[in-house]
């Protein structure tokens, strides 16, 4: 064997089983060095399309993890910018041959990377404030949203936006001020209220209400509840729930995302239910994945398989049911932009498509690249706007491509990015969830048969007085027991 | 070696951030899809084909090496800038300039995905023939750099046959084309000299390439048959009678063990190879011969013979075979791809010495080839947590290629030479036709700039002695090639 055998055999033999400086966890690292770096994922990943950079792609970045844990790079701006640009899309993990778990190394790495950043103390402080007290706290977000949406009624913030007083903020804050979501009249809540159905039910289901979705889509949560009853689906709001903790373990917060996990396996698990679903695909991910989150914990290892097992994406629930197929004529030309956490983590392609073409007289137009990021991508609107911005145009010119009147989608934040974008650039285009056009099909098709209307309508009355007493009473016991602790 | 002057000069070209050279920018340029690594000095990203010209000029001027890279899924590290320098990476030159659809041809640059080019033709009903398993990834750059393959290679030819002409930036700066828009162009066929380089010789800047209609019928069949034997006969039996398939290709037991868990594609887990064959063309003439090519292949007692029925059939049954060499991570944490070439009547007899090699020392190999062209890919599996396993497996690849080699094939068949098989290049070529070979260097490269140290072994001088005493070409003589 001549020298050159020797060189190569060297370069081959990167001990991959040594515990590194990134990854301690032997199992991480065996993940770590399954990629090959063969770049298939390159044209999957949306930064390195917009960039060319192989620092952008997942290759470039699992290579700095690398570059990293052998010791060779230290954890600084220069690497952690890379790792802050990707937007977890997990696009790349679809195509990757060698089956890379990249979403869950990029999610260590920024546990790893959120210990060592030293940022602002102002920066620090709205974080916690922002991800530690307020995300979970539902009654807290609601009434600051409360605020807001003063703030939006009287039109105070067209008068902000218009005099750009936002300027003087440092940092972010004047664009997170324009990205603000319209907030609903109505907040949802989870309140541990039943919604019963005629005769005996299909199913049980709990239904996740989460945290920042209730507030801005609370009609649109309502829609998806009719059209679960409307199928003779039995929908319970488990009290107790929360945010499933999803944005806190994208930014490496994984102490409060377990926290958020439990308290969530704890609300549903007291409920006799058969699934439980979610009407964002990034909070079914995350709940489906609370099997890997809480795998080391004792008491709640086995809960959180059970309640892994359980939960499902509204749209997959709804296509295995199956639904009655919804009979009112909607009259539209309707593209469906895949969520990323429902096309590429969970698998679920094929069957939001076939809800929507269970409606009558709706045209399915396929956009190109429907499966790429739009660019939300949680707080990657604020953290990475320019980029955000820049995807979310790409995604606005494919739409406009199809002539759609509608684009449908599955996630709170694909929903608002893409609002933002047809505010910017398509004024015409509607913005759905997918049970909105169910709903909407559904009630259409109420129209056509004489005074049904009027009996659904009795019908929800009732269950809604029934509703109302007992949200009173659990109002009164809950105020009561403020009343005791303050009085402690 | 880089001074900060020449770093500000290749700033004044492409501008200040398409200039890399912070520690951490470097770590991602110095791999591609093989086992190789070494950094580059400099990773400069031009736009333009006048940009190249210019930072051509400037490696001349400061002699240093300068490597193109497309998106470096290549797999014998022909994107590795093994001297350091300057790392051209042309993933912004990606325009579709030019598409002719009553001509059929587009001009496009070389950073233009394989794949988004035959998307971006469809609506003509074309589309570009060469299809390397990396086109949802590689670059058309890469692809003229190596001269390309692919399973439909075996009907089509091989990037070089697709390819009319090149704009090229010489070693000197020069702007040239080479080639042209038509089929046929008189003189030296530079073109020709320039594909298959390996990034030696020019950079390519642009590119004229071939468009093909699409066929009006496809057929998909698959094979099964019970030992490996009796799918390489039927294959060299296909090829023998004349018959071209638009695609041949070939799977042994253990990458269907290990594809079909992983794809589903509806393979026998008990079948000793699977051959998968698809016929394209008019109508008439692909029932015509997909008769002629299952009653060959009736002849070898298969087990089964499917036929896709729909388009869903035929990508399932395609899903196993790109499938494959990712799931061979199922079997084992490593293997090293070989990329050789036989002539396909020695299918059978080389197909099972590699058996006996792989049962000698006891390392599994699983085959996964382009049977029509006779382009082995065998995959050898190792843990290269044993280092053993992993010299075992680096000289095991030694072995098949120089198997290949004395079975009147060739070291590479689609992958190129690069720095992972140049030190075989003496088994294959005598000292005189290295020579003349880095001679040709040195009329386009005389200070060898361009992606220096790939192909030939070491410096020619030097060669003398160690040269093909064992090669067949040495043993047949100089004549080996009239």
């Amino acid at each position: 064997m001549n020298h050159t055998d020797a060189t190569n055999h060297n370069k081959l033999s990167v001990n991959p089983t040594a515990t590194g400086v990134l990854f301690t966890d032997p199992a991480m690292n065996e993940d770590l060095y399954k990629c090959v770096h063969c770049g298939f994922c390159l044209q999957a990943c949306p930064t390195y399309i917009q960039t060319g950079l192989e620092t952008e792609s997942p290759r470039g970045r699992l290579a700095l993890m690398k570059g990293v844990n052998e010791g060779r790079l230290k954890i600084n701006d220069d690497v952690t910018e890379h790792w802050d640009m990707c937007i977890q899309c997990r696009a790349c993990e679809d195509v990757c041959p060698s089956g890379v778990p990249y979403g869950r190394l990029i999610e260590e790495t920024m546990v790893q990377v959120a210990k060592t950043r030293k940022s602002s103390v102002l920066k620090n402080a709205i974080t916690w404030l922002l991800l530690r007290k307020i995300l979970p706290d539902q009654v807290l977000l609601s009434g600051l949203m409360g605020v807001m949406r003063i703030y939006q009624k009287i039109g105070l913030h067209r008068l902000v936006s218009a005099v750009k007083m936002l300027h003087i903020i440092p940092g972010n804050l004047g664009s997170l001020h324009a990205l603000m979501p319209r907030i609903s009249d109505k907040f949802f809540s989870a309140n541990g209220q039943v919604y019963h159905v005629f005769g005996e039910p299909r199913a049980t289901v709990a239904f996740l209400s989460g945290c920042i979705m209730p507030l801005i889509n609370e009609a649109e949560m309502r829609a998806a509840i009719r059209v679960l009853t409307r199928n003779q689906v039995k929908v319970i709001v488990p009290e107790g729930q929360g945010c499933c903790g999803a944005i806190h373990s994208h930014v490496g917060d994984l102490n409060k995302a377990k926290d958020l996990a439990r308290k969530n396996i704890d609300a549903f698990l007291s409920e006799e239910i058969d699934a439980v679903l979610s009407s964002s695909a990034g909070c079914s991910t995350r709940m489906k994945e609370y099997r890997d989150l809480l795998q080391d914990d004792e008491v709640y290892s086995n809960k959180a398989e059970l309640l892994s097992s359980k939960v499902k994406d509204i749209n997959e629930f709804l296509y295995e049911l199956p639904i009655d197929p919804p009979k009112g004529r909607l009259e539209a030309n309707v593209t469906y932009q895949d969520p990323c956490h429902l096309a590429h983590t969970q698998k679920i392609k094929d069957q939001p498509r076939e809800l929507l073409k269970l409606i009558p007289g709706l045209n399915l137009i396929e956009m190109r690249n429907s499966d790429r990021c739009c660019g939300a991508g949680g707080t990657y609107v604020i953290t990475q706007h320019q980029m955000s911005l820049k995807l979310m145009e790409d995604k606005m010119d494919a739409i406009q491509d199809t002539d759609a009147d509608i684009v449908t989608t599955a996630n709170p934040g694909c929903w608002l990015q893409m609002k933002q974008g047809s505010r910017k650039s398509n004024k015409s285009l509607k913005v759905k969830y997918i049970t909105d056009l169910l709903d909407q099909s559904y009630q259409a098709e109420n129209e056509t048969i004489p005074g049904i209307e009027k009996v659904r309508k009795v019908f929800n009355q009732s269950i809604w007085e029934k509703e109302k007493l007992e949200l009173r009473s659990q109002w009164k016991n809950r105020t009561g027991d403020r009343r005791k602790r303050r009085n402690r | 070696m880089i001074n900060t002057q020449l770093i500000k000069r290749l700033q004044a070209v492409v501008g200040k951030q398409y200039v890399l050279n912070k520690e951490s920018d470097l770590i991602t340029f110095e791999y591609d899809g093989s086992v190789d690594r070494s950094q580059p000095t400099v990773v400069v990203l031009p736009s333009t084909s006048g940009e190249v010209s210019q930072l051509m000029k400037l490696a001349s001027e400061y002699d240093i090496p300068i490597v193109a890279r497309g998106a470096a899924t290549g797999l014998s590290g022909g994107a590795i800038a093994e001297q350091g320098g300057i790392l051209l990476s042309l993933t912004r030159m990606n325009r579709i300039v030019e598409i002719d659809p009553e001509n059929q041809f587009a001009v496009v640059e070389p950073g233009v995905i394989n794949l988004e080019l035959s998307q971006a033709v469809s609506k003509f009903d074309l589309y570009y023939a060469p299809d390397p398993s990396s086109q949802q990834a590689c670059t058309i750059g890469g692809n003229i750099a190596e001269n390309s393959g692919g399973p439909h290679c075996l009907a089509y030819g091989v990037t070089t046959n697709h390819v009319l002409g090149i704009e090229v930036v010489t070693a000197d700066g020069e702007i040239s084309w080479y080639g042209n828009r038509t089929r046929e162009c008189p003189g030296y066929d530079l073109r020709g000299i320039m594909i298959g380089s390996e990034g030696t010789l020019s950079i390519v800047t642009k590119a004229i390439l071939r468009l093909i209609r699409k066929p009006e019928s496809v057929k998909t069949l698959l094979a099964i048959y019970k030992d490996l034997d009796q799918a390489s006969a039927a294959v060299a039996e296909v090829i023998g009678s004349g018959i071209i398939p638009a695609a041949m290709e070939m799977m042994d037991d253990l990458a269907i063990k290990a594809v079909e868990p992983a794809v589903h594609a509806g393979y026998p887990e008990n079948a000793g190879a699977v051959l998968l064959v698809e016929v394209e063309g008019l109508s008439e003439s692909v029932e015509e011969e997909t008769f002629e090519i299952e009653k060959v292949m009736d002849k070898y007692e298969p087990l089964e013979i499917r036929i896709a029925k729909n388009d869903l059939d035929r990508a399932k049954l395609w899903a196993g075979r790109k499938g494959a060499l990712g799931a061979l991570g199922r079997l084992a944490p490593n293997y090293y791809l070989i990329d050789g070439t036989i002539p396909p009547s020695n299918l059978v007899e080389v197909m099972s010495k590699i058996k006996e090699i792989s049962a000698e020392h006891n390392l599994p190999i699983a085959n996964v080839l382009h049977a029509g062209d006779g382009n082995l890919h065998p995959a050898i599996l190792f843990d290269e947590k044993n280092p053993k396993e992993t010299q075992l497996a680096l000289k095991i690849g030694g072995d098949i290629l120089k198997l290949c080699v004395d079975k009147g094939g060739a070291l590479s068949g689609e992958h190129g030479i690069g720095i992972e098989k140049r030190q075989y290049m003496p088994y294959m070529f005598s000292t005189d036709d290295l020579k003349s070979m880095t001679k040709l260097k040195t009329v386009f490269d005389p200070k060898s700039l361009l992606n220096p140290g790939k192909i030939f072994p070491v410096e020619p001088d030097q060669l003398e002695g160690t040269v093909g005493q064992s090669s067949q070409i040495s043993k047949v003589g100089n004549n080996a090639y009239l």
